[in-house]
């Protein structure tokens, strides 16, 4: 009632309950268990969980409830709250009967706590000793299973200590959809597991080990690490893609040892994709950078900061001063805080004098178009009447969005049109999903609208159009595949919304701090607070000294000019073009070309290998700021454990630089960073760091800043289909969630879930080509050939193959060239099964 | 063996056809199963959970809920005898124990044959009868040692086959409704001689 009325709008009175004898004032519709723990009264449960339907499956929330017609023993996680109601949870009957519930729960449990994972933090350890019996009478023999089984490479299943209250396999069906664990047998012999060499494998299979109440789940990389009682705990973000859930960062004897979901009601309800809770594995490696290097020959060895920074710093002036600052380049950044980003985009523009800056991996999407389109939130955009998905799958990158999504259609009803080059984990969710053949989705949105196209796609085009007249529609625009350039896909964005009005976007490009990087100007034309270059001229040449004269190149432009021999440095922060870079071929050719490179990175990746000097870095646990997600939410991000070797934080990485180059970017922490940033961009103005440290800051704050970069620069005329080559198939190539990426490779947990690779094509295209299912292929585009496994998969559309981006081979880098509009391939067969066919 | 046959995937369709949603074929399925192979593998599952858009384990869940879907091999004949009290008192245990002898197995076994199974079972609502026992869940009343073995030896030679047919048989008689007559609604367009 208070939020309401609080509005101003209809004050709604609230239900009259009589707990423990004391009036209390309920919502309409609410369980008696939350509404007594609103009032202060906590009622024991097992089952009961506040993000998923009660099904009263434990007892333990029994408690006397008198609705008039007497008391009874009612559970309170399944009874609404009415007018008059009278709830005792401390009477003798309520104890005596929660009393059994838990004398019969322990009946075959196994009390083997001294050697559980959850001991110390057990709710069933917790409510017996508050509410249980003490003793038990029971002296026959236990039930006995095999201690624990692995349900899924990360999860482990101890049934003895199962108490069969339904959370976990609630959650697989009903908030992940993936149903791969149920109640098996009945009775007594009742347990939780999964099919037979069908194992447990889900994106969020880690959420059920969080949310056992006991120790029966536990997870393979925090098994016997710690005790409870050991940790230490720091609330912050997830950095492993961009949508920033909320976390619980815990650490035993400066070492990372689990990540739990944090329930906040605008990101991610608590939830966390079993990558962003395990790959904190990744900070521990071994192998991470901890001293700086510099090249000898052949090899990087081991140097000082101070010759590490004189070297680089030398590099960059001396280029500076031969060929000018537009021989410099920084390319990367999505890995950094928003402070880090700050500094580093001021280094790039005041110091270096360069606006070759791009934390993009061309692919993305242009900024101007991420940055100046109208924006929903997480929460508008499952509000909204009709969502349009033109991006990649994504329950591969911003899994815990696709949860979000889910839920909003299968609980909500929210209608989902989606636009896709192949069938996608949402396809089964979605109202209507049209395909387009890569390149052209600007033409399938063009055909939506002008009531063209195919007759047989005729009726979905126009149950399409019947949702887009929707109040309120919102699209969830990223890259759908990286085999084809985004020109097209921004276009088709940008058609539908000249014609549905009022139309908002959510970005869906995965990179961790990505719009955070892109907020601070780490972007050709792009400065502080989503302003262009020329419209923040005036206020940033003030406050930094000069600016570039002119817009500079993006990443794929520096890797051009790189090859052309036109960068004479090249800054890497955080960025593995030869890994990340959807066209290899230049990638290459760019690392190689440029007279210098710089690396600053956490590990050594290819790209980094290939660096003149490498500056180490710390991790995002091991320093403090804020980063900003998809919804341009700014939440803080806190430090855990103290970083390896030597490394340093990227800003102070930045401040150095500026220091050798004679500049000085006025920095001493990042506090102070954040508050030029709250000064200076206009987007974050008033995003004070009281406010980020305040209980409003608890979710994060979206920095809703306006943004008039759009309407000045946008083209949406050209549309064309391509020409078809009947010989030639489309690629798509879009992310797995487990890859070839460092921070699942460095985490032993996660490093053997990336699928390897393989070719998927639609079986009526390998019939066609003669080609069999399991044949090793050979996938060659103008630019390379791959070969690979190929599979028959009835989701992939006619006339496309797919081929996951940088997994374990080659890999698709090997096929694109960035500067055509999509890349044709040929398949044919190499070898039947493991045999090579020669000739 | 296995995954259902063609003509039971035909069937298979028609049965979901009959409900509002795939999954409520579920039972109907697995019955489908065990009656094709006389009890349902994992292989059944896997296909019936492909029809269904179900997961296996979706499938298992239901599957092993219910003690009369047979998750390994059973013989042709399922030989349930009953020790609850009032067959305990009518010489229940004296029956196992014959049957037990008759047939060479201990309870739970199936003979090398493949042709029984013997099964030890909890009350099966014939008390009035004790003792009693079931073959594939058809009842035989008050039975002397003298007619179970008769009956064994029956079996045995391929007779009473009209009375008790092989384990996972549904019905011996496929009925057939015009669907329009039964369309689902309250009663209406029940065939006329039983609305
Ligand atoms: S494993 Fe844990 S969450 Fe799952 S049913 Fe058992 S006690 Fe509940
Ligand atoms: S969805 Fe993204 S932000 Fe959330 S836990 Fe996973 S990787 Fe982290
Ligand atoms: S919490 Fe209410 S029955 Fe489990
Ligand atoms: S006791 Fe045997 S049928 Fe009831």
């Amino acid at each position: 009632m208070t939020d309401i009325a609080e509005n101003g709008t209809e004050a709604v009175r609230g239900v009259a309950v009589t707990l423990n004898g004391r009036v209390i004032d309920a919502q309409p519709g609410e369980l008696v268990i939350n509404a007594a723990e609103r009032a202060g009264v906590y009622i024991p449960r097992f089952c009961h969980h506040p993000r998923m339907q009660p099904v009263g499956m434990c007892r333990m929330c029994i408690v006397e409830i008198d609705t008039g017609r007497g008391p009874a023993l009612l559970p309170s996680c399944m009874i609404p709250v009415a007018e008059g109601m009278v709830v005792e949870t401390e009477s003798p009957v309520t104890r005596k009967a929660q009393d059994g519930v838990l004398e019969f729960l322990l009946v075959n449990h196994p009390l083997d706590c001294p050697v559980c994972d959850k001991g110390g933090e057990c709710p069933l350890q917790d409510q017996t000793v508050a509410f249980g019996p003490g003793e038990s009478r029971f002296v026959e023999e236990k039930r006995h299973h095999e201690k624990p089984i692995a349900i899924s490479d990360v999860v482990q299943l101890d049934r003895e200590r199962c108490i069969l209250c339904d959370r976990c396999t609630r959650f697989a069906k009903t908030v992940a959809g993936d149903p791969l664990i149920s109640f098996v047998n009945r009775g007594n012999e009742t347990e939780v597991n999964t099919f037979p060499d069908h194992p447990f494998a889900s994106y969020f299979s880690g959420n059920t080990v969080q949310i056992c109440p006991v120790g029966a789940l536990t997870a393979t990389p925090y098994r016997f690490k710690a005790r409870p009682w050991d940790l230490d705990q720091v609330e912050s973000t997830c950095t492993s893609c961009s949508v920033g859930c909320r976390v619980a960062v815990e650490s035993s004897s400066n070492q990372l040892v689990r990540y739990l979901g944090v329930d906040v009601d605008a990101v991610n309800w608590g939830w966390l994709c079993d990558k962003g809770r395990f790959d904190f594995e990744a900070v521990n490696s071994e192998n991470r950078l901890a001293r700086p290097l510099a090249r000898q020959g052949d090899d990087l060895v081991e140097v000082s900061w101070s010759d590490a920074l004189t070297k680089a710093a030398s590099a960059l002036g001396g280029a500076k001063e031969r060929h000018g600052s537009s021989s410099i380049a920084v390319v990367g950044g999505a890995r950094l805080t928003n402070e880090e980003a700050y500094a580093w985009s001021k280094l790039a523009r005041s110091v270096l004098g360069t606006d070759s800056v791009d934390a993009q991996m061309g692919d993305g999407l242009p900024s101007d178009v991420v940055l100046g389109l109208p924006r929903a939130t997480i929460d508008e955009t499952c509000a909204a009447g009709t969502v349009v998905l033109l991006g990649p799958d994504l329950k591969e990158e911003l899994p815990i969005l696709y949860l979000r999504l889910r839920d909003a259609v299968v609980n909500h009803g929210l209608n989902v049109i989606e636009i896709s080059a192949s069938q996608t984990s949402m396809t089964r969710y979605a109202a209507v999903s049209l395909r387009y053949r890569p390149g052209e989705a600007a033409v399938l949105v063009q055909e939506l609208f002008e009531h063209a196209g195919d007759v047989d796609v005729q009726a979905d085009l126009g149950r399409a159009r019947a949702l887009l007249e929707a109040n309120n529609v919102v699209c969830v625009l990223g890259r759908p595949s990286v085999a084809e350039r985004a020109d097209s896909v921004v276009q088709a964005a940008l058609r539908l919304r000249s014609r549905v009005p009022g139309m908002r976007f959510l970005s869906a490009l995965r990179r961790a701090n990505i719009h955070g990087a892109l907020d601070m100007g780490l972007s050709p034309g792009m400065l502080p607070g989503r302003v262009s270059l020329e419209e923040g001229r005036e206020v940033f040449t003030e406050a930094w000294g000069q600016l570039p004269g002119s817009v500079g190149l993006d990443t794929a432009g520096v890797l051009r000019a790189a090859a052309e021999g036109r960068i004479q440095a090249l800054i890497l922060v955080g960025a593995d073009p030869l890994a990340d870079f959807p066209d290899r071929d230049l990638a290459r050719r760019g690392v190689a070309g440029a007279g210098f490179v710089l690396a600053v990175d956490c590990f050594a990746t290819d790209s980094v290998r290939q660096a003149d000097v490498v500056l180490p870095a710390v991790s995002y646990a091991e320093k403090a700021g804020t980063t900003t997600n998809i919804e341009g939410r700014v939440s803080r991000l806190h430090q855990k454990v103290t970083a390896p070797g030597t490394t340093r934080p990227d800003w102070m990485i930045a401040c150095d630089l500026a220091e050798r180059l004679g500049g000085d970017l006025g920095f001493e922490t990042a506090e102070a960073i954040w508050d030029e940033i709250e000064r200076l961009a206009p987007a974050h103005s008033g995003l004070t760091a009281q406010r980020l440290a305040s209980s409003e800051g608890l979710e994060g704050i979206v920095a809703a800043g306006p943004s008039s970069i759009l309407e000045t620069t946008m083209d949406v005329t050209a549309t064309a289909t391509l020409p078809v080559d009947g010989y030639s198939l489309r690629l798509v190539s879009t992310r797995k969630l487990y890859d070839n990426g460092t921070l699942v490779q460095q985490s032993p947990s996660l490093a053997p879930l990336a699928p390897g690779e393989v070719v998927r094509a639609n079986p009526a295209d390998l019939d066609r080509l003669g080609v069999a299912s399991n044949d090793r292929v050979r996938v060659a585009s103008s630019r390379g050939a791959v070969v690979a496994p190929v599979e028959a998969d009835a989701a992939v559309a006619r006339g496309t193959v797919l081929l996951a981006f940088n997994q374990s081979g080659s890999g698709a880098a090997d096929l694109i060239d960035v500067s055509l509009p999509v890349t044709e391939v040929r398949v044919e067969t190499v070898g039947i099964g493991d045999r090579e066919v020669s000739g | 063996m296995g995954r259902l046959n063609a003509g039971n995937v035909a069937l298979a369709h028609e049965i979901i056809g009959r409900y509002p949603r795939t999954k409520s074929a579920l039972i109907p399925l697995l019955h489908l199963a065990q009656e094709q192979d006389g009890w349902v593998s994992d292989e059944a599952m896997v296909h019936i959970a492909e029809l269904l858009d179900l997961t296996p384990s979706e499938v298992l869940g239901t599957c092993s809920f219910y003690e009369m879907f047979k998750r390994e091999p059973v013989g042709r004949y399922l030989v349930n005898v009953c020790t609850s009290i009032a067959c305990m008192l009518g010489g229940g245990d004296e029956l196992l124990e014959h049957c037990e002898k008759s047939l060479g197995l201990t309870p739970g076994a199936t003979t090398a044959d493949g042709l029984f199974t013997l099964n030890e079972v909890e009350c099966i609502a014939a008390c009035t009868e004790a003792p009693c026992l079931q073959v594939n869940y058809r009842y035989f009343h008050r039975i002397t040692n003298e007619e179970v073995d008769a009956l064994f030896a029956d079996l045995r030679a391929g007779g009473r086959s009209g009375e008790i047919p092989p384990h996972g048989t549904l019905t011996r008689v496929r009925q057939q409704v015009d669907p329009q007559r039964w369309d689902g609604r309250g009663g209406e367009g029940l065939p006329e001689e039983r609305s």
